[in-house]
């Protein structure tokens, strides 16, 4: 059966699942201890890449921030993209 | 003055005292004065890895409850003539060490050796955060596997806030990524982390891939540590962090599939 998936090229890379969970659980256990690096650079790494499928952008023009309240915090993003874009350009 | 270098991990079983036996004797055959201490008490096993169980007359805990002097306890390596251990205690408990005390041991090493390695307990709680105190640099042991991942996540956080460098406003604990029992087939395969999967969660600097080696446990089985194997990829893959450690750029060797032909590889893809 193995073999069969492995030949047909669609054997499930498990690898993959481990790196996504592991980038939620790693965020949140930072959120709950207040300890480790920020997520933030790793978010804006990630955020980067996605707007780049779409749009050429800079490293730079992606800014992430939180902004913590008593007992909420926001995240708040800025994305520059290059020239005007939408319906109207 | 030494340097303190604290192996640790988080989690347990994940080759901390394999590595501390295998950096403090590869750091000793290139000339450093090295001694390595064994955080684990009531689980001691360093003394076992490097072969000199039988040659502990006192330990660490007596050297600060007992009035027992340093240089009594330190057991002189039978291979190099640079390596010193100084082992734990079997009988007493994790709270034997108090802060003062090891504080006071290890400036008193300070003097005498160029490094002093930490071989720390799994666990946050007390030994581990006894044996990272006093860090100067920090050597996160971690296999590419996720629950592993998680808790070096956790002793980095740990690191930065807890350790003395961090109480006391210096530069932090520089800290080393050291990935052991890594197997390329496996990452081939999809079905391992690889190593920039792990860099990319924890970001801290790469000091060595260490692969999956059935040596580490024969050299364990004779108390030779794994750095003095030369022949073996684990004792290679040591060499090179231990030369890393000490500032030189080695090239990472051992993270690509052992070459073979199309058919065996074939058969381990589907094993
Ligand atoms: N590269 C490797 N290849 C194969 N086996 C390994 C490797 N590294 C470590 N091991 C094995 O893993 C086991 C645990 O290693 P070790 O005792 O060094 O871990 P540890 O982190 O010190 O454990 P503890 O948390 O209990 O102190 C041992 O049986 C050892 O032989
Ligand atoms: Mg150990």
């Amino acid at each position: 059966m193995r073999l069969f998936e492995y030949f047909l090229g669609n054997r499930p890379r498990t690898a993959d699942a481990a790196k996504d969970r592991l980038k939620l659980i790693v965020v949140r256990d930072r959120a709950a201890t207040g300890e480790g690096p920020d997520f933030l650079p790793m978010l804006q790494k990630d955020l980067i890449e996605v707007v780049r499928r779409y749009v050429d952008i800079d490293d730079d023009k992606v800014q992430v921030d939180v902004d913590r309240k008593d007992n909420l915090s926001m995240l708040e993003v800025n994305i520059e993209l290059p020239g005007r874009f939408g319906p109207n350009s | 003055m030494a340097k303190i270098i604290t192996v640790t991990s988080g989690k347990g079983g994940v080759g901390k005292t394999t590595s501390a036996a295998s950096l403090g004797a590869g750091l000793a055959k290139a000339g450093k004065k090295t001694v390595v201490i064994d955080f684990d008490v009531g689980l001691r096993n360093l003394d076992l890895v490097m072969g000199c169980e039988r040659r502990v007359v006192f330990d660490f805990v007596n050297v600060i409850q007992d009035d027992i002097r340093v240089q009594q306890a330190l057991i002189k390596d039978k291979r190099l003539d640079n390596l010193f251990i100084l082992p734990a205690s079997q009988t007493r408990d994790k709270d034997a060490l108090d802060r003062d005390g090891v504080g006071r041991v290890l400036d008193e090493l300070k003097q005498d050796f160029d490094y002093i390695v930490c071989d720390s307990p799994a666990g946050i709680e007390k030994g581990a955060l006894m044996a990272l105190y006093f860090a100067d640099e920090a050597i996160v042991v971690a296999n590419p596997e996720v629950s592993s991942v998680r808790d070096s996540d956790r002793i980095i956080g740990i690191l930065n806030s807890r350790s003395k460098r961090a109480e006391e406003g210096r530069e932090p604990v520089k800290q080393h990524l050291l990935l052991t029992r890594y197997d390329p087939d496996r990452v081939e395969q999809g079905d391992m982390l690889k190593t920039d999967d792990v860099l990319e969660i924890l970001a801290i600097p790469l000091l060595g891939v260490i692969p999956q080696d059935k040596i580490v446990l024969t050299a364990s089985n004779v108390g030779t540590p794994v750095v003095l194997e030369d022949s073996s990829i684990a004792g290679q893959a040591y060499q090179d962090a231990v030369q890393r450690l000490l500032g030189h750029d080695v090239p990472m060797r051992f993270i690509e599939p052992r070459k073979t032909n199309w058919f065996s590889r074939l058969l381990r893809r589907s094993a």
